[in-house]
């Protein structure tokens, strides 16, 4: 604006703008072409209003503001800072608060609570009032705040790459909204990636409602229709599953990932732990059977597991169907051989306790086969609630609809609010070139991707912690999401995208949000809404389904695909999703759960098919599919069904970021069909020459029979409770005198029949404790940081091998080999039996490292936090862990940070530290609690009681360093009633 | 009795010919006083000089970059550095050996080699003191391992081993310099005498420390060297022990081994004679100073490399054997992988070096040719890093739990301080030879006069 005003008159009007001289009256001066000119300029989205006609009232408001701005604009910005002299309502320096919100997972919410330091979100925890988090994260949730501080998102509106204003955006908005005011929607269209959000809901609802022209289109890559088809078929409306695995004594999974997929994956794992937490001889278990085409998470924590290509399942799930059907028929049976009979005899066995589970990315007849046996075992309404959907938003098609109408001219303004298909697509669909026909490409998204590159108009998605929102939990619980910080960037939420697009001068997602419940929650229920973080009593209710309405199974299962053609599983990076977490870090760096692989992916082949490849880990495989190949690396996965390759989705993203570049991997969407996204058959292999390198974090998956993780049958663990425990006794003797521990003695007990394997804990732990990534160069040379580990070892045949997981942080050994071989004393025992690392005594002999038997310890190799390096990424730090520098040594602490603050807040109370005060990151974290932390002085304590149960047992207690970590062996339920029978695989 | 006469007759004499004073200081002194140099010292100096260069620049680029440009990693947390050091201190072993324990034991060949191999000690001791400063994550702060009351209260943790090693090598630095200075007070005195310019006067003179050579000099220097030989005898034995339980006090298999200490000192006395040959053949040739270091002292170094090699083999063997008999899961796999494992390849060498090579010294021919004596030395000694690196990185790369396995692999910084301070010690040589006598004079001349028998 000007700055040629007079200083004495500062209500005159900027001469540049009116300078053809003496003027009479204001609206002489508001009929000026110039005014015209400035208003479209400086404030693009009244000029419309200006030329649309205003009255003379808002007028005289514009004006005065106008003028009075002009005159400010001449003045020079105040230097001056302003001190902190009154403190806002509850922000006290130094003490964090918490903030209830949601994160989305897919299409639903978890509920969330973000712990903020003045202002600046740090660390997310699960939101224990939630009923999709019950109080834990998984691992993407944790890379959040990362995410939020990542400096290549999106900052500021583009168009045509051109970077342009919010303003301009507005204005072009109303300029659409005209358009179609006028056409009723006729040539829009909006690609949605769905979200089960009230808010979105009602927003698209009312736009439809205005413009019946309007079409609406889904694309959610990751999405799968088999349940909706069944029930759609079965019932007459689309269903979603809600098991209650607390209820289910027999569960089987017919390739369904219960643990580690699906919205209420962290609920479906809290009670799964639950139900076979086993402390004494009399605890019983629930049985898990599993069938799957790939390794899963579920498959890993199965009593049985069958490994199989994803094409027969279908037989499979009809031939249970079969066998219950028979059962139920005789009456109560004896237990058969295989799989499938042990199953359905488990099933027929528990009735109404009994529940079988089909997988998502199944077809309809799978789910149709699961849901008969369900409805035999009367296990319906029971151990599986059927709700309707929370994210049914009545669509026009997907994006082969949206491809087609563009084609056929239907569409030709497309508006595509946060999904990004031109990575996502399916490769039979051209949707590149389909987007080169439109008029316009509205793209709203948190990063400029390969949509948003290709876009007329790109505008920046605010972050889930910048936005207000609402998004439903997979049982319908609804969750206000309220910002946790102003918007970094100039982020916008798609709340106010589609209200400036319906006509909003000012959007404001609060409002919009607050509308959308002002009828449900009063203001004293909205402030309670968002204290808890979900709003009481929106659960969808279950669907009372009678079992007569069941269908039965037909005969419908095709003959399996047999022979050398090879079966392609698609499934999504368990934490790159579908490649929207790309450019993070964080979780590129994360190893995945079964592979352990970091920074990209990989063609997983069971090991028989390697063998008859001759192909070596890491060789490429060209991998052809009706017509397209794609070229990827192999990595052999023990228990991979044969016959069946795995690829996942997510990788190889081209326009995702600098983090991403760094990354390997190959795009699994390249060979991915629009008809089958998730089953291919039909595959034809071919390996090639060059070898890639392919970046794992655990070299070696056998446990050399050494006695790591101790395991046993059910039975087995009933005749002999103390298993776990070595002979001879562990030694005891020490030439130094004993630590004496007056007050707390940390300790920490982890359950491995409870751990699934999920990863959660080791990204919280990095999360809270400002542990650094370190690329993939440094991975590849064995340097990443993670304070927590979880190893996975195989043991069994190759093909069908047990999986066992072990959460391995510092053991903080009573008799610590790292303390004493420490030459300048950096490691150190403390009053309450931590092993403490003094990051500034440290001088990196790595000594302590050394001598460590359970390599714990991590090495800050080269600088991996540059503390004078501008940028946005240090305020995701938490302030009350150091952040350390090159050449020092660092390991978990226990919290040690967490420990503090409780013991302050308990020293200015004049009490002890109360048990469970003290939570860990990873533990608090744990979706199925297998992480037990506390004061083993204090008898009554959770942890002293875990301690005491029989199977708990000391990691290479051998080697006399008594461990204040320990471990509760891990137990399993296989079939077999002396427990003898499985002592061979199992004992 | 005839046999063993007839044995020793054949072995040849400590010094061929017969010297006088006047030939001998003028041989060895004019080196240093003239310049008589051999045609490519200078040039060979340069070579060496490249590599002080790329010693310096090598270290630069670590203290900017960070320990991360070794090839290190979680679980192999030590690597080269380490080795290095321990081949380097076991190098200066020999010296010591051969000046204290031999003049100890009246052993008169040791007359014509010791200050060359004293030398060699030093330069070795000093660059194996570098190593364990560049091995650290934080160099700059090496002297806090020091007991140096502070402000910051800092106090060494007396029960690490590595506070114990810097002791141990801090004394035995100490100790060999004042042992070399003192053995070189003499022959200063007489470099001084004879320096024909003033600077050469003045620098010999201050550092000759006003010896005139009198009787009570000459019964003082005996008393008083004495007494430094004893002093640095224990010494041979303890550096080198006290090095090993760097490795033994640690509970990773492959370290945890009580036979560490006896097999490490074993070992620096191997690799040490074996550099003593790797210097003093070509110097001998060199110089042609062959009637001064003759065949009679290759052939005594290749014996004790015989004893302190076959020593070294026995160690070989009992840490199999023990690894088997002990009936430890983790120590059996940690040697079953040290042979067939990542690291077998520069296991295999090792033993071809360490135990077949050494086994051509037991033939006469060999020991009697200087080539072949000095490739058998050049190859042992090329062996005895390897044993070093891979005690260093095997039992590490293979401990308790299997999911940390994982190996190391060298980055060019590795090389790069190696081939440094390989070039650096070179160098020093080179300058030693220049501005100090190589070979002591007054015990030659002493060694010559009780030949001729005017003692």
């Amino acid at each position: 604006m000007s700055a040629t005003v007079d200083d004495r008159t500062p209500a005159a009007p900027p001469r540049s703008a009116f300078a053809r001289g003496p003027w009479r009256s204001l609206d002489e001066l508001a009929g000026s072409e110039e005014l015209r000119r400035f208003v479209e300029t400086e404030f693009p989205a009244f000029h419309r209003r200006l030329a649309a006609g205003v009255d003379r009232r808002t007028l005289l408001k514009l004006m005065g503001a106008s003028l009075a701005l002009g005159g400010l604009a001449a003045c020079t910005p105040a230097q001056e800072i302003v001190p902190y002299v009154r403190q806002p309502e509850n922000v006290v320096p130094g003490r964090p608060l918490f903030y209830a919100t949601a994160l989305r997972s897919g299409a639903y919410g978890i509920g969330a609570v973000v712990e903020s330091h003045e202002g600046r979100p740090t660390k997310v925890e699960g939101n224990p009032d939630h009923p999709s988090s019950l109080g834990a994260t998984d691992a993407v949730m944790q890379a959040a705040v990362l995410e939020l501080f990542d400096p290549e998102r999106s900052r500021t509106p583009l168009k045509a790459g051109e970077p342009a204003s919010w303003a301009a955006f507005l204005d072009h908005a109303h300029a659409l909204r005209d358009e179609l005011e006028r056409t009723r929607g006729r040539g829009a269209a909006i690609l949605l990636d769905p979200v089960a959000s009230p808010t979105l809901e009602r927003q698209l609802v009312a736009l439809r409602a205005a413009w019946p022209l309007l079409r609406l289109y889904r694309h959610d890559p990751l999405a799968a229709t088999g349940l909706a088809e069944a029930t759609q078929a079965a019932f007459g409306r689309a269903l979603a599953p809600l098991p209650r695995l607390d209820r289910a004594d027999a569960i089987v999974s017919l390739d369904a990932d219960f643990l580690a997929e699906g919205p209420g994956r962290l609920a479906h794992a809290r009670v799964f732990a639950d139900r076979r937490r086993v402390r004494g001889p009399r605890d019983g278990m629930s049985r898990l059977y599993a069938a799957e085409s790939t390794p899963t998470l579920t498959g890993a924590a199965a009593d049985h597991r069958l490994a199989l290509r994803p094409s027969r399942v279908g037989a499979l799930a009809a031939e249970l169907a079969a066998a219950v059907e028979t059962l139920t028929a005789v009456g109560r049976p004896e237990a058969g051989e295989g799989w499938i009979a042990a199953a359905a005899a488990d099933l027929v066995a528990a009735g109404p306790a009994g529940l079988v589970l089909a997988g998502d990315h199944q077809p309809a007849r799978v789910h149709r086969a699961a849901l008969a046996i369900n409805a035999r075992l009367g296990a319906l309404g029971r151990s599986l609630a059927l709700i309707e959907p929370s994210d049914a938003l009545a669509a026009d098609g997907g994006l082969d609809a949206l491809v087609a109408a563009i084609g056929v001219g239907e569409v030709t303004t497309l508006l595509v609010l946060g999904a990004n298909p031109l990575h996502t697509a399916p490769a039979d669909l051209d949707v590149a070139a389909a987007f080169g026909r439109l008029r316009e490409l509205v793209h709203h998204g948190a990063y400029v991707d390969e949509t948003g590159r290709r876009a007329h108009w790109h505008i920046p998605a605010a972050h889930e912690l910048e936005s207000w929102s609402d998004v439903r939990g997979h049982d319908g619980t609804a969750s206000i999401v309220q910002p946790l910080i102003a918007p970094l960037h100039q982020g916008r939420t798609a709340h106010e995208v589609l209200a400036a697009l319906a006509g909003d001068v000012t959007p404001d997602a609060l409002a919009l949000v607050r509308a959308t419940w002002r009828d449900a929650l009063d203001d004293p229920a909205w402030g309670e809404a968002l204290r808890a973080g979900v709003v009481k009593g929106t659960a969808a209710a279950p669907v009372d389904i009678p079992a007569a309405s069941v269908p039965s199974v037909g005969d419908g299962a095709p003959a399996p695909g047999e022979g050398e053609d090879i079966d392609i599983r698609f499934v999504p990076d368990p934490w790159l999703r579908d490649g929207r977490h790309a450019n993070s870090a964080l979780l590129q760096e994360l190893p995945r759960p079964l592979t352990k692989l970091v920074w990209g992916n990989a063609v997983l082949v069971s090991p028989a098919l390697a063998a008859r490849l001759r192909a070596e880990p890491g060789q490429m495989l060209e991998i052809a599919l009706d017509g397209r190949t794609i070229e990827a690396p192999v990595w052999i996965a023990p228990g991979h069904p044969d016959g069946t390759v795995t690829l996942t989705l997510g990788h190889g993203r081209a326009e995702a970021g600098a983090v991403a570049r760094m990354a390997a991997g190959y795009d699994a969407f390249r060979l991915r069909g629009s008809a089958a996204p998730w089953i291919a058959t039909g595959a034809r292999l071919a390996l090639r020459e060059p070898v890639q390198r392919v970046l794992t974090t655990q070299h070696h998956q056998s446990m050399e029979g050494r006695d790591i993780v101790r395991h046993a049958s059910l039975a087995g663990f009933r005749e002999k409770p103390d298993f776990a425990h070595g002979s001879p006794p562990a030694p005891d003797d020490t030439l130094y005198p004993r630590w004496d521990y007056p007050h707390e003695a940390w300790g920490m007990v982890i359950d491995q029949t409870a751990c699934i394997g999920c990863m959660a804990c080791v990204s919280a732990c990095q999360a809270e404790n400002n542990i650094p990534t370190v690329g993939p160069d440094e991975c590849e040379r064995g340097r990443e940081m993670h304070w927590l580990r979880v190893d996975r070892y195989y043991e069994g045949p190759p093909d069908a091998p047990d999986t066992h997981f072990q959460p391995v942080p510092c053991m903080h050994c009573e008799q610590a080999p790292c303390e004493v071989v420490c030459p300048v004393n950096a490691t150190v025992h403390t009053h309450d039996g931590l092993n403490a690392q003094v990051y500034n005594r440290c001088i990196g002999t790595r000594y302590c490292s050394q001598n460590c038997p359970y390599k714990v310890r991590r090495f800050n190799f080269v600088e991996h936090q540059d503390f004078d390096a501008p940028g946005l990424e240090a305020a995701a730090n938490n302030p009350n862990v150091s952040v350390r520098s090159r050449g020092v040594m660092e390991k978990c602490t226990y919290c040690v940070q967490r420990i503090s603050a409780a013991r302050i807040a308990a020293q200015i109370a004049n009490r002890e530290i109360a048990d469970g005060e003290v939570v860990t990151a990873c533990q608090q974290s744990c979706p199925a609690r297998a992480i037990t932390f506390g004061n083993l002085n204090d008898p009554a304590s959770r942890v002293a009681a875990e301690k005491a149960a029989p199977h708990n047992y000391a990691l290479l207690e051998e080697l006399n360093t008594r461990p204040r970590t320990t471990y509760l062996a891990r137990i399993v339920n296989p079939v077999g009633d002396d427990g003898k029978t499985e002592e061979g695989g199992h004992g | 009795m005839a046999d063993a006469a007839a044995t020793r007759a054949a072995r040849p004499p400590v010094l061929r010919g017969r010297h006088d004073r006047d030939e001998i200081t003028g041989r060895i002194g004019s080196i240093v006083l003239r310049g008589r140099l051999p045609r490519l010292f200078w040039p060979a100096f340069f070579v060496a000089f490249l590599f002080v260069l790329l010693f310096f620049f090598s270290i630069a680029w670590l203290i900017s970059v960070g320990v991360g440009a070794y090839g290190i990693n979680i679980p192999v947390a030590w690597g080269t550095m380490i080795s290095n050091f321990v081949w380097w201190i076991g190098i200066g072993h020999a010296g010591t050996l051969i000046s204290a324990v031999l003049l100890l034991l009246r052993q008169p060949w040791r007359a014509s080699i010791n200050r060359f191999a004293e030398a060699m000690t030093l330069f070795a001791v000093a660059m194996a003191g570098l190593f364990p400063i560049l091995h650290l994550g934080r160099p700059w702060f090496f002297y806090w391992l020091l007991p140096l009351p502070n402000t910051h209260m800092h106090w060494p943790q007396w029960r690490s081993p590595l506070v114990w090693d810097f002791t141990a090598i801090a004394t035995y630095a100490t100790v060999s310099l004042l042992f070399w200075y003192m053995g070189l007070i003499p022959d200063l005195a007489i470099l001084r005498d004879r320096a024909r310019t003033r600077a050469g006067q003045l620098f010999y003179g201050i550092l000759a420390l006003g010896w005139r050579g009198s009787a009570f000099h000459w019964a003082r220097f005996d008393r008083t060297y004495y007494l430094l030989a004893a002093l640095a005898t224990p010494l041979v034995v303890s550096v080198h022990s006290i090095v090993s339980l760097d490795f033994t006090f640690a509970l990773i298999p492959g370290y945890h081994s009580t036979i560490f200490p006896p097999y490490f000192v074993a070992g620096a006395l191997y690799s040490g004679f074996a550099m003593v040959l790797t210097i003093a053949i070509p110097l001998r040739r060199a110089f042609a100073v062959e009637d001064l270091i003759t065949a009679r002292h290759l052939d005594n170094a290749a014996r004790v490399m015989i004893v302190a090699g076959m020593v070294v083999a026995y160690g070989y063997l009992s840490e199999a054997f023990f690894a088997w008999y002990s009936g430890d899961t983790y120590e059996q796999t940690t040697m079953w992988r040290r042979a067939f494992g990542p690291y077998a390849p520069l296991f295999w060498v090792m033993l071809a070096c360490n135990v077949g090579v050494l086994q051509a010294l037991w033939l006469r021919r060999v020991r009697f040719s200087p080539l072949a004596l000095w490739i058998a030395a050049v190859l042992i000694n090329l062996g005895m890093w390897l044993e070093r690196y891979v005690i260093v990185v095997s039992g590490l790369a293979n401990d308790f739990l299997p999911s940390s396995w994982g190996t190391q692999s060298l980055a060019w910084l590795d090389y790069g301080i190696f081939l440094g301070s390989l070039g650096t010690f070179f160098a020093l040589v080179f300058l030693f030879i220049r501005i100090l006598p190589a070979i002591t004079i007054f015990e030659v001349e002493e060694l010559a006069d009780e030949k001729a028998g005017r003692a």
